[in-house]
């Protein structure tokens, strides 16, 4: 399989997911400012990974379409992180959630947009913008839950011990990722996790928590293996693409 | 390219009706390839913005009522951006009640005080980072008390 295919295809999975996730909130959201605001950041997940799978379509070259790619795989051939797929659980486990992709999307962006590849700097350049306003709404939200009352600390740290396990798969390479790097068609996922852990610590020294002390990392990301949610997640993705085969985004 | 133009211009954002999207930057490159065919390059606002599939359907039929096809070519870069937005447009945004994006600044923008389109007090509050759609944060003036829109600066 063509290694930029596949890097191409593990940026649409992560946001397709991340999106379909948050999307669940949609009326849900705590109150109506911020089920607004969690919609807001869904959609544009999923217009990055639209934006994504339109081009991984065309470096495959087979004639498919980002609906093909999005809504008729299977299980094992999604490169998602399973931070992705992880239930959205309560408010402060949500809003975690996307604060560790944002940082995350903010760093591998600002190194994407130099890519060598013209179209992925683009979509990354494009989709930094976006991502800044995710970044500065979650952390602004977790400075709130950390200097609020005791149930929200608690909270907010038990969230922290639930996902922390899952942010190594964010930089989990896929096959042929490390070739891409050394062509500067990408940037080094390890590099992207340095940075990554010297933002979130600096950010959480000043938020006042603390990061957990386990090295331990779930692995299996990009290599299409998934949590136990991830199933049920697809069963209601692609139902309509599945029902009605053909509909168009 | 200046007639095509003039052609677009008719076509409104499906999102904001008062400003077309010519003077919303969207419009990059207009040009007629022979007498019945056109090439309009878009560049869209925000990745998901879905006021953009209704743009490239109301181009095409825009062409279509004049047996010219339209062949519209989608470009992300040079990215989109506020700064695209004419004067005269961010004046018809005012008027109907969304405060305008600030030119240039990005980073900051945030922390720059929004002028209520009504009244025109800087004195005026965010209510929510995120508004309606992905283009719009939602404020409220605190002297006539009135909730506005804000076109985010992007």
């Amino acid at each position: 399989m063509n290694p930029l295919y596949n890097y191409t295809l593990k940026l649409a999975d992560d946001t397709l997911i991340y999106g379909q996730r948050l999307g669940e909130l949609c009326g849900q959201g705590p109150y109506l400012e911020e089920d607004i605001a969690l919609t807001n950041i869904a959609l544009d997940y999923l217009g990055q990974s639209n934006n994504f799978y339109k081009y991984a379509a065309q470096i495959q070259d087979l004639g498919k379409t980002e609906d093909d790619l999005a809504f008729l795989r299977l299980e094992k051939e999604y490169l998602n992180c399973q931070l992705s797929e992880l239930p959205n659980g309560d408010y402060a486990n949500t809003i975690l959630k996307v604060y560790f992709f944002a940082v995350y999307q903010k760093i591998l962006y600002t190194e994407l947009m130099k890519s060598s590849d013209e179209q992925l700097a683009a979509i990354a350049e494009k989709s930094l913008k976006e991502v800044k306003y995710h970044y500065t709404h979650t952390s602004t939200w977790i400075k709130m839950f950390a200097g609020g009352t005791e149930e929200s600390k608690m909270r907010l740290k038990n969230a922290v011990e639930n996902l922390w396990e899952y942010t190594g798969g964010m930089f989990a390479e896929t096959q042929g990722e490390e070739d891409l790097a050394k062509l500067d068609v990408v940037p080094n996922s390890r590099n992207l996790h340095e940075i990554w852990t010297k933002t979130i610590e600096e950010d959480f020294q000043n938020f006042g928590i603390a990061i957990p002390d386990s090295d331990f990392m779930q692995k299996g990301s990009r290599t299409g293996y998934h949590t136990e949610y991830f199933g049920f997640i697809l069963c209601e993705l692609q139902y309509m693409q599945r029902t009605y085969p053909n509909c168009a985004w | 390219m200046n007639n095509l133009l003039e052609l677009l211009s008719q076509i409104p954002d499906p999102e904001i009706p008062v400003i077309n999207i010519v003077e919303l930057g969207i419009v990059r490159e207009a040009k007629r390839v022979s007498d019945n065919q056109v090439e309009i390059v878009i560049t869209p606002t925000y990745s998901a913005c879905p006021a953009m599939f209704n743009i490239e359907e109301d181009i095409i039929k825009l062409f279509k009522e004049k047996e010219i096809t339209a062949k519209v070519i989608t470009k992300i870069s040079p990215i989109w951006t506020t700064d695209w937005i004419t004067d005269e447009a961010r004046e018809k945004l005012r008027a109907y009640g969304i405060t305008p994006p600030e030119k240039g600044n990005h980073e900051d923008h945030l922390n720059i005080p929004k002028k209520c389109p009504r009244c025109g007090s800087e004195n005026t509050k965010q209510i929510s980072r995120f508004g309606s759609t992905l283009c719009k944060a939602s404020y409220q003036c605190n002297d006539c008390l009135e909730p506005f829109d804000y076109f985010k600066c992007h």
